[in-house]
């Protein structure tokens, strides 16, 4: 076990009371003691049992659907189609949900059953007679992009950025184009040019808890949803919408959910269940089988990268020019434009070019997966990087200190950068022990790569109501995914000089709380902070007015401090919270402070690492002997758990890099859709995390908070490619790097 | 349709009767008839360890095991960890090691470590991850659980 580096946290600017220590979670005992509740924990009286029949083709005409034999199949009590939509129009969403005229991938869903139990449901999937007739498929970018390539959808046209549609049919969804300065003129420029190919595999979120609806349609005609999502409000919006239903008409109930990572934002099987719930009368509960996971849910994409940079012989960049390609899946909406803002963040490059391509392919339709599109780019950029520190004889790390993007330097797409910490991030990268110490084998290296993400904001409703004990209940929406309710009230506990246990927070339907945009793009901590502060302050004006009502003074001479309420000008006049609070309701009422906005400003996040490899000359094993995580989080305000998001992204970052992958069959189908068969890391795969949080705080934020959640997964990739290539010579241009893959090349 | 077995055993060291049809596994009992919800289902096929249960002394994916052969046996769930005394060491190390973010994995983490420690009360840190090696955890990276475990070893002592 390597010696945590103490302490972890640096660059902090400002120290305060609650935030920045460890307490721990509010929700904390419910999920050690097994009592929290998941979606697929939730049972509702008379519920039916849904199960789902997917297509077994990746492409291919429906021409018939015969469904006659599941349904009277005993224990049965509803069969749906996407004929059961009535007279919706098709859109894509739609066809999505349930395939009308074709299937687009292998698990596209054809229909549901309902039944009192799930075996029975099962039974019957198998009972429905289906005609198809196959069409040839693509499963790669490059396939899809050639020209006479089967075509999957026929109204897709290409758009580009000013909405203008290529004439002809087309895989292509969008071209997106980000163009700056000369950048013929900047190659001239240069000393060196490096030009490189990447691929990359579809990979899965793989959390383990897979996706669950419990729907109830009730005879007033109210939709009722209990799940397991990211996004509690955009479920309530999309099945509005592709049910034909007014959104108030829908509530959505967030149970826990298990893990995410971006891919539970998606209405899946909900509107199955939901037409079945019609159809019977009954709540219907839809869970999925791991591998209907793996097949039909929203992975990410598999894409190719074509990048080339000139740089000058004292390591100045003076030209990036980039294809990208990424797999949308069936359906338009690959995170091409993540990529393309990500690509060249980290790097003040003065003269770029990037073409980005959305290419619909016969998978599953893609989805977020922690810092969407940028892991793929971030391969390709650092490891182009690396290679230029080593043709120029300079170290890595001050190669990349020389280039980086600061406060002013214009993103990619225009947007110019405010306060941000890569100089930080790499600075903290260079000074830390990891760096400098030898590596103690042969076959061994070490790589370093850094990363950015946007980061993202939106909007919280945020409700606080005082007790008389002097406690605050915690109102809010936003879906708790790995410790959030702990840091949202630890900043409410700050502004009130309370402590983070005097605070109970509780996640509550769509109907008890104000709009909250989803848990993702690594917003909640900022998003949910800026609110609860502003709730918070709320409280605490509504508590001096009480006070200086009591004291029949004026509340501009008071003020809150630790907890207690006083005068400035008499010290007589003294009250704490506490006994404040028992007294609200004999003068004057209750107390709730309240607060709702769309916020803006998240700040965008830089990560770096170093991580150190041992290739098997033999076998092409990679081990991961060391590995430290560096990231700008602004503030971190449970710093346990900003550690948690760095460690697990970059474990999912080290499994993308080495052993995950989509394995497509000759027929377009998934070959490995198990835990045992898509292999994510395991405990024994890897050594202790060792991490670094840097503090370069936000200003556009009350305690200076960045997002998290998301940054952590990018650097990883290129920075094991990079310590393959210290073990072995070899830089690996296709991920996953698999054994057999290092093997075939060093043998 | 299936006709349904009666079964007797101990569960959290309470005598339990349910009946079942031969094809439900133990995990489906567990949740769908006896309503325990605390072990999870993350594959059905035995790879994740979500649904982790100590049967008879042993630790086994419960979606692997069969609840018409819990017959007879002695079941101890999640549900059984934390006694009327509060919660056990490895529940608290959990806790206060922040070693769950979803925590859906948590339930098969903590009834594995637990079988861990009540065979070898001072395992290594290697020890750890091979015994852990059958629980999937996507959200931490494993390290503040293992850290989690050898904490609780050593509060244990």
């Amino acid at each position: 076990m390597t010696t945590a580096y103490e302490p972890n946290v640096v660059l902090s600017t400002k120290e305060y009371d609650v935030v920045g220590t460890r307490p721990i979670r509010h929700d904390g005992v419910d999920k050690v003691t097994g009592a929290a509740k998941y979606g697929a924990d939730f049972y509702a009286s008379n519920m039916l049992f849904a199960k789902v029949l997917r297509s077994p083709h990746a492409h291919a005409r429906i021409k018939s659907i015969d469904t006659t034999d599941a349904e009277s199949l005993e224990g049965v009590r509803a069969v749906v189609t996407s004929k059961d939509f009535g007279n919706l129009p098709w859109t894509y969403e739609r066809d999505q949900v349930m395939a009308s005229h074709k299937v687009l991938y292998k698990g596209h869903p054809i229909a549901g059953v309902a039944a009192i139990n799930s075996h029975i449901a099962d039974h019957a999937i198998s009972l429905i007679k289906v005609e198809y007739e196959c069409l040839a498929s693509v499963a790669t970018v490059h396939e899809a992009m050639k020209e006479n390539a089967p075509i999957l959808l026929d109204d897709l046209r290409t758009e580009d950025d000013l909405g203008n549609n290529s004439e002809s049919n087309t895989n292509v969804a969008k071209h997106i184009q980000y163009s700056t300065g000369d950048i013929e003129k900047g190659f001239n420029q240069a000393d060196l040019i490096v030009e490189r190919e990447f691929n990359t595999a579809t990979v899965h979120q793989g959390y383990i808890e897979p996706s669950n609806f419990t729907v109830n349609w009730n005879q007033d005609g109210r939709l009722h949803i209990w799940l397991s999502s990211q996004g509690p409000f955009e479920i309530r919006g999309d099945a509005a919408k592709v049910l034909g239903i007014p959104v108030s008409n829908v509530k959505v109930t967030p149970m826990e959910i298990g893990g995410g990572f971006g891919a539970k934002f998606s209405v899946f099987s909900s509107p199955i269940a939901a037409l079945l719930s019609k159809k019977t009368g009954h709540p219907v509960k839809v869970v999925n089988t791991r591998t209907e996971e793996f097949e039909s849910s929203t992975p990410t994409p598999g894409s190719y990268l074509k990048v080339k940079i000139g740089i000058t012989k004292s390591g100045q960049i003076t030209s990036g020019q980039a294809y990208l390609a990424y797999e949308a899946g069936a359906y338009p909406g690959s995170p091409v434009g993540g990529g393309a803002n990500c690509l060249f963040a980290p790097y003040d490059i003065p003269n770029q070019l990037i073409d980005g391509y959305d290419v619909v392919v016969n998978k599953p339709k893609t989805g977020a997966y922690r810092a969407p599109g940028s892991p793929n780019a971030a391969f390709a950029i650092e490891s182009i990087v690396d290679e230029l520190a080593e043709k120029l004889g300079m170290d890595p790390l001050n190669l990349r200190l020389m280039n980086a993007s600061k406060s002013g330097t214009r993103r990619s797409d225009g947007v110019k950068f405010p306060r941000i910490g890569c100089i930080e991030v790499i600075e903290a990268m260079k000074s830390h022990p990891h760096y400098s110490t030898p590596l103690k084998g042969p076959n061994q290296g070490r790589g370093i790569a850094i990363g950015y993400w946007m980061n993202g904001a939106g909007e919280s409703s945020i409700t606080l109501t005082v007790h008389p004990d002097g406690h605050i209940n915690l109102v809010e929406g936003s879906a708790d995914i790995g410790g959030s309710r702990a840091s949202i009230s630890m900043m409410a506990a700050e502004v009130l000089g309370i402590p983070a246990e005097s605070v109970h927070p509780s996640v509550v339907d769509t109907d008890s709380v104000g709009y909250t945009s989803g848990t993702g793009g690594s917003s909640v901590t900022h998003k949910a902070g800026i609110v609860v502060y502003q709730a918070a302050s709320d409280v605490k004006l509504q508590l001096l007015d009480r006070a200086a009502s009591i004291w029949g003074t004026d509340s501009n001479s008071l003020e809150m401090n630790n907890g207690v309420i006083s005068s400035t000008s008499n010290h007589n006049l003294k009250i704490s919270f506490e006994d404040l609070a028992a007294q609200l309701n004999d003068t004057g009422g209750p107390i709730v402070g309240r607060a709702a906005l769309t916020t803006r400003g998240p700040g965008g996040a830089f990560a770096g690492h170093i991580i150190d490899v041992e290739v098997d000359p033999e076998t092409g094993k990679v081990a991961i002997l060391r590995c430290t995580a560096f990231q700008d989080c602004g503030k971190a305000i449970h710093p346990s758990y900003v550690e948690g998001q760095m460690q697990g992204g970059t474990v999912q970052g080290i499994g993308w890099a080495l052993n995950e992958e989509y394995f497509m069959n000759e027929d377009g189908s998934m070959a490995n859709g198990t835990f045992l068969d898509y292999r994510m890391p395991l405990a024994l795969d890897l050594p202790m995390i060792d991490t670094v949080i840097v503090e370069v705080a936000n200003p556009d934020h009350p305690f200076g908070v960045r997002g998290v959640g998301e940054v952590s997964i990018a650097p990883p990739l290129p920075a094991v490619a990079n310590a393959v290539y210290g073990a072995t010579g070899i830089r690996m241009n296709r991920l996953p790097m698999t054994p057999a893959s290092i093997a075939n090349i060093t043998k | 349709m299936s006709t349904k077995t009666h079964v007797q055993t101990k569960i959290n060291g309470e005598t339990v009767d349910f009946l079942c049809e031969p094809r439900q596994s133990l995990l489906e009992v567990l949740r769908d008839v006896l309503q325990m919800t605390g072990s999870k289902e993350g594959c059905n096929d035995g790879n994740c360890g979500a649904c982790t249960v100590n049967m008879d002394g042993r630790i086994v994916d419960s979606c692997l095991v069969l609840g018409v052969e819990a017959a007879g046996s002695e079941i101890n769930t999640i549900e059984g960890v934390a006694t009327s005394d509060g919660l056990h060491p490895i529940q608290q190390a959990f806790l206060e090691n922040a070693a769950l973010q979803c925590g859906i994995c948590t339930p098969g983490f903590i009834v594995a470590s637990k079988a861990l420690l009540e065979a070898e009360p001072n395992p290594s840190e290697e020890r750890i991850r091979l015994w852990l090696a059958g629980n999937l955890c996507r959200c931490t990276g494993y390290d503040k659980i293992v850290r989690a475990v050898m904490d609780a070893a050593q509060k244990m002592a």
